[in-house]
């Protein structure tokens, strides 16, 4: 039994007919070919697969691809471009927030939602709302170091 | 030929690229999703692997019936050992050490199972949902055996045997002498002893192991894509196991999520997978869900240690011994065997001090857990944490200052060249410069004072050290692995400019989040004279080099950097003769820069890309004999390697509510020798010194008496976040080194410096209740039984 779900990706409305088991993580991985969201543990605790759906960041590997119809998704994607990065992965690159890269999608995601929503006036409020990012790589610091400046960027642009 | 770039003749001489903070090459494909790891291929009309694998720690496997997960939708195929096992011949971890039994390496589990997690039965389907759901139809029929999980009842002789062909569970004993180390110490003025014990860690890089086995049936050939950080290894033993030739067997490993050790051997399913692959014609894929990643990938760290430092009436340190026994788990890896980890314990427990007697001696020993294998630092953070905690208990005891003990021993500048008791020699590095660095950057007399005023207002406030150094960038002459037939003393760098100008240079090592694309091409840069931008590293791909191993062993920048650096020079010769044609002028006065050859001191100058067009494009430039083509290759040995030390210091506050250890302050003074990168040797500090004090503090594999992993989920096995990591500070003694280039290895020691550290500032907050740290972990739970024990006989 499949069912018949319509998302908007990136700004790119997408349908398909999916089976009701299977994760948004695999739809957008396997089914959409969007990879550049990872899987690191498949139980909620790592981060790596995070998104955004309608405003709010969310584990894709907790979420069924059904309860995502008719939703509006953001993924790493979405972001910038390798020749246009956005802000924040622009500080990504000039801090040395990223290491191996495999936990960077769900850090970024996370990162954006945290300067949509948070003042992050300080280093504990970053480090925070990384909490629930796990990156073996980088000790967090370089990575707190990248979403501060992002945020000193933004308190400038935004009045 | 074009005039005036502005290249003036005084920035010929310098560095342009080694030493600056240059952002990576490989980040904007890793911030944009570009990036492609194991799990993202997509081969034509792949199908997916899933495991069945033991729930039993040590069974014989009676029966198995897969009928029903054949029949199952969309399966292809299911393979038993049985199946497969006229298909590849297994893969043994050889060594020419004594006193040492190979376990070989199969694909499935064949005859009985050895741990919790072992893969027993392959199902082949469409997708992976439908494999897994076929794995639950399969019935396996097992006998159990006796358990053995604690090393030392498995050392018993009447304990169950994992392998019978060895006669034994010790897998591995070895035993390291200089002088009569126990004589000295009966002798000594003081000393100090303890029984220290590691537990279980899990390296647990963020992207699960990966393969995909992708078959060409034009070519008879098969390409791995594998999350390995030792490809050139997988190729060469899957070459002679599958009796594939390389031309038609390639291993890559493309973007990398981590290793730390964990995707340094080679794996049952990357034999399982191109065995497979062959045998159905079609390309297969895998990647292991978190619960099986931990539970059957390499584990590590997992020993007991018991160890006297003899002391003379000054703190100077006469004589160490120590006898180690190491929990290696139920296989011994390829190709590091189960001794890497365990013996690099007792070669490196005398660290960076001048004791003149040591015995040391180590077992490995078998046990029904996973195997264990390299761990960021291999062995020598649980030396470190041993021989660290004994110069803290000296100083104790002595009345000495932890700074002041460590001065007293630490090899001084003018005795290097110095062979350590257990035989390794230390090169010329900054071991006393580190020390002293530490203490200036952390205020170290201002911390003692905050000290004061904390535990007189009855606070647990405590200041760690920790000092140790360690060997990278290791030649030929010294084998990674003790006895290990392969070599792992060369790498080799293939530089080559094409038709177009562009510069392409090939490695065999293998980056997983160290940024060697970057690191490498900023040694061409200033070697070759070539622009920074104009340099692609490809790296990671058996088919690049002639034979290569891989990234681990803190190496890379030292082999890979010394490889990249002479055949930089070659090539830059090669430029310099074609220049002298096209510009008229004798070699010597030719100077090459920024993607440009001149004539010195002139305004006539050639692009690289012209002189690549000169050479394989326009005929009438140069004569048929000077159209040398513009390609050159070095294999680089270091011989010996090279020495890294660090010193690091920790100040924790511990809250006696929670028994919660709050790390206050992290300072590292390391020497790596020429820095390539700072951004990215100080990041690699960051991140190794996360990882130790995970292992300080937090992480621990718990296995029952029964074998059964209790930690398998990241709720279990507990790694830190943002929030338990403290602001690491780094500051850098760029002493100098012999090998090519004066770089040193980095990579690993982080973590070799932070367990010690956190374990020495926690005995330190503690010493008013009388409490010595000998066990790591130090989770709250440990902590607050330690304080009630000391508590209670404090009121005796
Ligand atoms: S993969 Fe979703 S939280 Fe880890
Ligand atoms: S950069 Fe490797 S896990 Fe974060």
């Amino acid at each position: 039994m499949t069912i018949d779900i319509t998302v908007t990706i990136n700004g790119r409305l997408y349908r398909a007919s999916v089976e009701p088991r299977l994760l948004l993580s695999d739809f957008l991985r396997d089914t959409l070919g969007l990879t550049g969201t990872h899987v690191g543990c498949e139980h909620g605790v790592c981060g790596a697969c995070t998104v955004i759906i309608d405003g709010d960041s969310v584990r894709s590997c907790l979420t069924l691809a059904v309860r995502a119809d008719g939703a509006t998704i953001t993924t790493v994607e979405g972001l910038g471009t390798p020749e246009q990065l956005n802000a924040l992965q622009h500080q990504f690159r000039e801090c040395h927030g990223l290491q191996c890269g495999f936990c960077t999608p769900g850090m970024l995601m996370t990162g954006m939602d945290l300067l949509k929503k948070y003042p992050l006036a300080t280093d504990d409020q970053i480090r925070e709302g990384l909490s629930g990012n796990l990156c073996r790589c980088t000790g967090y610091q370089n990575i707190v170091a990248a979403i501060r400046a992002a945020a000193a960027l933004r308190n400038e642009t935004t009045p | 030929m074009s005039k005036g770039d502005s290249v003036q003749p005084a920035d010929l001489l310098r560095p342009r690229h080694v030493g600056q903070p240059i952002r990576r090459t490989e980040d904007p494909r890793l911030l944009t999703g570009n990036g492609e790891y194991t799990a993202d291929r997509k081969p034509d009309r792949v199908l997916h692997v899933a495991f069945r694998r033991s729930e039993q720690a040590h069974a014989t496997i009676v029966a198995i019936d897969t009928a029903q997960a054949r029949a199952a939708p969309g399966v292809v195929a299911v393979f038993t050992a049985e199946d497969v096992a006229e298909l590849y011949k297994p893969i043994i971890p050889v060594s020419r050490m004594a006193n040492y039994y190979a376990t070989p390496i199969v694909a499935l589990a064949t005859g009985k199972v050895r741990y919790v997690g072992e893969a027993v039965v392959a199902v082949i389907a469409e997708d992976r949902y439908l494999a897994e759901d076929a794995l639950e139809l399969i019935e396996i029929d097992y006998a159990p055996l006796g358990v053995v999980t604690d090393p030392e009842d498995a050392a018993a002789a009447d304990a169950p045997l994992l392998h019978d062909e060895a006669g034994t569970n010790v897998l591995v004993a070895r035993e390291f002498k200089k002088g009569d180390a126990a004589a000295d110490i009966a002798a000594a003025h003081t000393s100090v002893r303890g029984r220290f014990r590691m537990t279980r860690k899990a390296p647990l890089a963020m992207e699960p192991r990966s393969y995909c086995a992708e078959f060409d049936g034009r070519r008879e050939a098969i390409t791995l894509y594998t999350s390995s950080n030792i490809p050139g290894i997988v190729r060469d033993a899957l070459a002679e196991s599958l009796d594939l030739p390389g031309s038609r067997l390639r291993v890559v490993a493309p973007d990398v999520g981590g290793s730390f050790g964990s995707k340094g051997s080679l794996y049952p399913e990357e034999i399982l997978l191109c065995v497979a692959a062959r045998k159905l014609r079609r390309s297969l894929k895998w990647t292991a869900d978190r619960l099986e990643d931990i539970a059957s990938s390499s584990q590590s760290f997992a020993e007991t240690i018991e160890a006297e430092l003899g002391f003379d009436a000054d703190g100077v340190a006469v004589a160490l011994q120590a006898d180690v026994t190491g929990d290696v788990g139920a296989y011994s890896i390829y190709p590091w065997t189960c001794a890497l980890e365990p013996v690099q314990v007792v070669s490196f427990l005398p660290g960076p001090y001048k004791i003149k007697s040591y015995r040391g001696a180590v077992r490995g020993v078998a046990t029904s857990k996973p195997p264990t294998g390299p761990y960021r630092g291999v062995g020598r953070p649980i030396s470190t944490f041993v021989t660290e905690r004994l110069m803290d208990m000296a100083a104790k005891a002595l009345g000495i200052d932890p700074l002041e003990i460590r001065r007293r021993n630490l090899v001084r500048d003018d005795e290097f060249p110095y062979r350590i008791a257990s035989g390794i020699i230390w090169d010329r590095t900054g071991f006393v410069a580190c020390l002293d660095a530490a203490a200036e950057a952390a205020n170290y007399a201002a911390l003692r004072q905050q000290q004061a005023a904390a535990r007189a207002a009855g606070r647990w406030f405590g200041i760690g050290l920790s000092s140790y150094a360690e060997l990278t960038g290791i030649g030929s002459r010294i084998a990674v692995a003790p006895g290990m037939p392969i070599n792992t003393g060369s790498e080799t760098a293939k530089i080559r400019i094409d038709s177009t100008g562009a510069i392409t240079a090939t490695f065999g090592v293998a980056s997983h989040g160290q940024g060697l694309e970057t690191t490498l091409a900023q040694v061409i840069a200033d070697d070759l004279g070539a622009r920074f931008d104009d340099i692609r590293v490809v790296q990671g791909d058996s088919d690049g080099v002639p034979m290569s191993t891989g990234t681990y062993a803190s190496r890379s920048a030292v082999l890979g950097g010394g490889a990249a650096k002479h055949a930089s020079v070659l090539l830059r010769e090669k430029i310099k003769r074609v220049a002298s044609h096209l510009l008229e002028a004798a070699v010597d006065d030719i100077d090459v820069a920024n993607g440009f050859a001149r004539v010195a001191g002139t305004d006539r100058t050639v692009s690289f890309k012209q002189v690549a067009k000169a050479v394989y494009s326009d005929m009438k430039t140069l004569p048929v004999e000077a159209r040398e083509e513009l390609e050159a290759s070095y294999t680089y040995d270091p011989i010996n390697g090279t020495t890294a030390c660090a010193t690091h210091l920790a100040a924790v506050e511990i809250d006696p509510a929670s028994c919660f250890v709050k790390v206050l302050k992290y300072v590292v003074a390391e020497d790596c020798g020429r820095i390539i990168n700072p951004m990215i040797v100080d990041g690699q500090v960051h991140g190794g010194v996360a990882q130790g004090i995970g292992a300080a503090l937090y992480e621990e594999m718990i296995y029952d008496d029964t074998g059964q992993l209790l930690s398998a989920s990241l709720v279990d096995y507990v790694i830190p976040s943002a929030v338990e990591i403290p602001h690491i500070d780094v500051v850098h003694i760029e002493s100098e080194s012999a090998v090519a280039g004066g770089f040193r290895g980095m990579g690993e020691g982080g973590t070799i410096g932070a367990p010690a550290a956190i374990a020495n500032a926690i005995a330190d907050a503690l010493a008013p209740l009388g409490i010595d740290v000998f066990e790591l972990p130090v989770t709250p739970e440990r902590l607050f039984r330690l304080i009630e024990i000391a508590r209670s006989q404090q009121q005796q």
